[in-house]
């Protein structure tokens, strides 16, 4: 089957017939089971019996949810298919379920959830279903709600599919934007179809996180040591430019152009790139006598 | 919906502040029984809104809380399985939340809130 992104709107996609076929198939209920569980394995709970009350974004006909109550959690599930909701109530799931459609953010009062999870859902917000639809405002209206309504120091995990690499970065990027910090977790890298991305995410500073596991305490120190240590410094990219040669900086300066097409390459090297995308068969510009020219300067 | 879910909820309608507490309107609820468990009801306890999940639960006709939040030395088995039953055993079937600050409606129906919003009404 292609992509269900690609077929129809997630709230028309999910209709009463999908909706059903999804629980009752067995394999897909194992899956999420599976998932749910890497999911709640990546929140790094401290395991000290007590009950989270956790976010379930995109929860479906609750299995992820049911998943969570067995592993002891309250959990509040959001989606945007109503079909998909009205299976988990009859069910009679035990968290609560929340009609809404996560590109407009999260419809909840700030720092009330220990955690959030979510199984194959984001990939949707890379989607334009209408021509109100902005992914990456959307992406960004998400994770900024969700940065909210998550207390300081938890965590979110969301497992997506991505559909190329440009999504992964769109995705993780304006996750990073609105203060998270964290990054991806691939679960089997060498397999096409087992491979799974898990974003970490963790909000507030890690520092300030008085809840955090032992592991992640370890980490924090080792960054602390490699900071304090004489010899290695941190060297952003402001430091970076100043060490250039007078004559680079102004000529960076005065036009910075993309990273594909350097200033200063030349005719050779562009004729070098066009014969290496035509041995692997890609279509390229043909030579002239414009080949590499600058462009007249326009006012 | 139970009241766990309504205490929540706020309404992110463009133009909100806070967006809470939403107004509880009930037209059909109903009652079933969930286990009780005690170290997720305290680890709860201080996430809620006291004013609101009080007043939410007397429009569902608990009025056995206390109209301040509970002192630790309140804590006891009795309240907290008056507790337990508002928060999680009361189920609001049929009804409406509305914003407090636009007055924007929001349905519940067969249990589930219906808080999507429109292209223009998000921010």
């Amino acid at each position: 089957m292609s992509r269900p992104e690609f077929t129809a709107p997630p709230q028309i996609f999910y209709n009463d017939v999908e909706a059903r076929k999804y629980t009752h198939s067995s394999r897909v209920v194992e899956i999420q089971e599976r998932l749910t569980e890497r999911a709640v394995e990546l929140l790094n709970i401290p395991d000290d019996g007590v009950p989270r009350l956790l976010l379930d974004v995109g929860c479906g006909s609750g299995l992820s949810g049911e998943r969570l109550t067995s592993l002891g959690h309250e959990w509040i599930g959001t989606d945007i298919s109503m079909n998909m909701l009205e299976v988990a109530q009859e069910r009679e799931v035990l968290g609560g379920v929340v009609q809404y459609d996560m590109g407009h953010g999260c419809p909840f009062r700030p720092g009330v959830f220990d955690g959030c999870i979510s199984i194959s859902a984001i990939q949707w917000l890379c989607n334009a279903d209408n021509s109100l639809h902005r992914p990456r405002r959307r992406l960004a209206s998400f994770f900024n709600h969700l940065y909210r309504c998550l207390k300081r120091g938890s965590k979110a995990v969301l497992q997506f599919y991505p559909d190329n690499a440009e999504q992964v970065e769109m995705i993780t990027t304006s996750a990073l934007r609105v203060g998270f910090s964290g990054g991806l977790v691939v679960d089997y890298p060498n397999s096409t179809r087992a491979k799974k991305y898990f974003l970490v995410l963790a909000a507030g500073s890690e520092s300030s996180a008085t809840e955090f596991s032992a592991s992640t305490h370890i980490c924090g120190l080792v960054g602390d040591e490699l900071l304090n240590k004489p010899g290695i410094n941190i060297v952003g990219r402001k430091k970076a430019r100043k060490n250039l040669s007078p004559s680079r900086k102004i000529s960076s300066v005065s036009h910075s152009r993309s990273k594909r097409h350097p200033d200063n390459k030349g005719r050779a090297w562009i004729e070098k790139k066009k014969s290496q995308a035509q041995l692997k068969g890609k279509e390229t510009a043909r030579n002239s006598k414009y080949t590499g020219r600058k462009r007249k300067d326009r006012i | 919906m139970r009241l766990l879910t309504h205490n929540l909820l706020a309404s992110n309608v463009k133009g909100t502040t806070a967006g809470f507490p939403l107004k509880l309107e009930v037209l059909v609820k109903e009652e079933r029984s969930t286990e009780f468990d005690a170290a997720f009801l305290l680890h709860t306890l201080p996430k809620l809104n006291w004013s609101a999940f009080r007043a939410a639960a007397e429009s569902l006709g608990v009025d056995k809380l206390p109209s301040t939040y509970p002192e630790r030395d309140e804590l006891t088995n009795e309240f907290l399985r008056v507790f337990h039953h508002a928060l999680l055993e009361i189920e609001v079937q049929e009804g409406y939340l509305i914003c407090p600050e636009t007055g924007r409606r929001f349905p519940v129906r067969k249990g589930i809130p219906n808080m999507m919003l429109n292209e223009d009404e998000v921010d």
